[in-house]
């Protein structure tokens, strides 16, 4: 039999920042105040850390970390690119670091102050647009939200898909962030009205349909499945694991191949599913990635939870709620959570399997989480 | 705009996969590169041809006729230049040579116009475009402008 990694990891904890729109202390201070939490939360000593695995756009670096948490000697360490697409990715190089005996104790996260810091668009310059940028930026189309929308456009052009379908996505993740009191938007209610009568961003999407600004910071640790059990929380297993990056894919702006609608996460979840003893049918809940709605729409064909243009009907009836067939980003998510480049995402999926989320699934024997679709992802099936 | 100065729109810095695309346009050309070998368009331009690993491309002049693909219309918060334009539409369209090639652009009413001056609820995905050229800055930027049926 082909080596697998197969349940042979399990994230053994988690731990977080505040989240808010402006947090005091630098993300350095928040990146290891996080960490000590999460390691905390294991019952395991920082002294025992020996892997780190972050993004590239991560600002914390591991020498850093290292030497303000008081790790041992580290062996492992690697970073992810793309952005939100390398979420469930560092979980994954450290579950293949302590798989294959490169190291013990792993830690993976993500600090950013993305609330307090300048949009990362705005600082677009003059003399700074290389390829792709410079196929797209001249003519105004500037942020994250019009490359995604361009896309939704289409995506609702060809399939059908309404405004009732992106609504769908994002009253689902603001009624989960209501139950959970360190959402951003905990207390802030959303109707579709409200939906309805937003402002525009980048038509078709409206300010709803766009992630929250927030400080914050999280991380989780990795060790053998062994070690997990001996650990303060019931592991959270890592049953399988992926990566995406399709054929002539362009990152964000997928405007110049075949099928510009088929992204990542279909090349991610084939990999994902074939390394997996379960089905998407065995699934019942996800944590999806969502700097956009529109882009769980995507997610959940390119997944299968449905047939491909068909996410927008399957998201009627209160599919993506507590309750439904598929609640997802039971926490809030990037939308009404907190948006920290979706590592909100991966322990949310770990209280799911744990069973302490605020919109428990009751029989959450697995949990989907996925990274940023409309650029090269990353997936993870973690299960109790 | 006074001449001479920086419009604080965002123009394009040519490369060596990119400059034939922006030296066209200048010459008042849609022009693709292809691949020398096998003859098959690849855009962006790039320097090997992924489906027969040639580096060697030439340049063809596109007949400069489309349609719409998809389009959005872009409300601030957006830079300053792009803002005080605000809501404008961007389009992309597919050229009428192999509707896999796409380029980004603006829907213009007149060739001269500014890119906030069509109604977005009048812009069609699939209507036909031809392209026309504005100068920014120095440099000859394509855009797009309805085809009479």
């Amino acid at each position: 039999m082909a080596p697998s990694i197969k349940d042979r990891t399990a994230i053994a904890g988690i731990g977080q920042s505040k989240f808010a729109k402006h947090l005091d202390g630098s993300e350095k201070r928040l990146a290891c105040e996080a960490i000590v939490a999460a390691l905390d939360d294991a019952g395991i000593s920082p002294s025992e850390v020996d892997a780190f695995a972050s993004y590239t756009m991560e600002a914390t670096d591991e020498v850093e970390i290292a030497k303000n948490i008081g790790a041992g000697d580290v062996t492992f360490f690697a970073q992810v690119g793309f952005g939100g697409g390398g979420g469930c990715a560092t979980v994954g190089h450290l579950a293949m670091a302590v798989a294959t005996g490169q190291a013990n104790v792993g830690v993976a996260w993500r600090s950013r102050k993305r609330g307090s810091g300048p949009r990362p668009w705005s600082l677009t310059g003059r003399g700074s647009l290389p390829t792709p940028a410079q196929w797209t930026r001249p003519w105004g189309l500037l942020r994250p939200v019009d490359e995604i929308a361009m896309l939704t456009r289409r995506y609702m052009h060809e399939f059908g898909a309404t405004r009732d379908h992106l609504a769908n996505v994002a009253l689902a993740c603001r009624a989960h962030a209501n139950r959970n009191p360190n959402a951003v938007m905990s207390d802030r209610t959303l109707t579709r009205e409200e939906y309805m009568a937003s402002r525009w961003i980048s038509e078709p999407l409206c300010l709803f349909d766009n992630c929250l600004e927030t400080d914050g910071a999280l991380a989780c640790v990795v060790v053998s499945a062994e070690r997990a059990r001996d650990c303060r929380r019931p592991p959270a297993y890592v049953h399988s694991f992926a990566q995406g990056l399709p054929s002539q894919h362009h990152t964000m702006v997928n405007y110049w191949n075949e099928d510009p609608l088929r992204g990542p996460a279909w090349t991610c979840a084939e990999r994902l599913w074939r390394n997996a003893d379960v089905t998407p049918a065995d699934v019942k809940v996800a944590q999806v990635y969502d700097a956009f709605t529109p882009l769980i729409l995507l997610s959940l064909e390119g997944y299968g939870f449905c047939r491909r243009g068909e996410a927008g009907p399957f998201s009627d009836g209160g599919t993506l709620e507590l309750g439904g067939r598929l609640p997802v980003n039971t926490s809030g998510g990037g939308l009404s959570e907190a948006y920290v480049h979706g590592f909100n995402l991966i322990n949310e999926g770990v209280r799911q399997v744990r069973g302490t989320s605020t919109a428990q699934v009751a029989d959450a024997e697995v949990s989907l989480v996925t990274s940023g679709e409309g650029v090269p992802t990353s997936a993870l099936l973690l299960r109790r | 705009m006074t001449a001479g100065t920086p419009s604080g729109f965002l123009v394009p810095q040519p490369d060596e996969d990119s400059g034939p695309f922006w030296d066209g346009c200048r010459a008042g050309e849609l022009r693709m590169q292809a691949c020398a070998s096998c003859g098959r368009h690849r855009f962006p331009p790039r320097p090997m041809c992924p489906w027969c690993r040639s580096t060697e491309s030439s340049w063809n002049r596109m007949s400069g006729r489309g349609t719409i693909w998809s389009f959005v219309v872009a409300h601030p918060p957006l830079l300053p230049a792009y803002q005080e334009l605000a809501p404008y539409n961007v389009v992309v369209v597919a050229l009428d040579e192999d509707p896999t090639l796409r380029v980004v652009g603006n829907l213009l009413a007149t060739e001269e116009g500014t890119i906030n001056e069509t109604d977005p609820a009048t812009i069609r995905i699939g209507e036909p475009v031809r392209v026309v050229f504005q100068a920014v800055d120095g440099v000859a930027v394509p855009r797009w402008v309805r085809v009479e049926p």
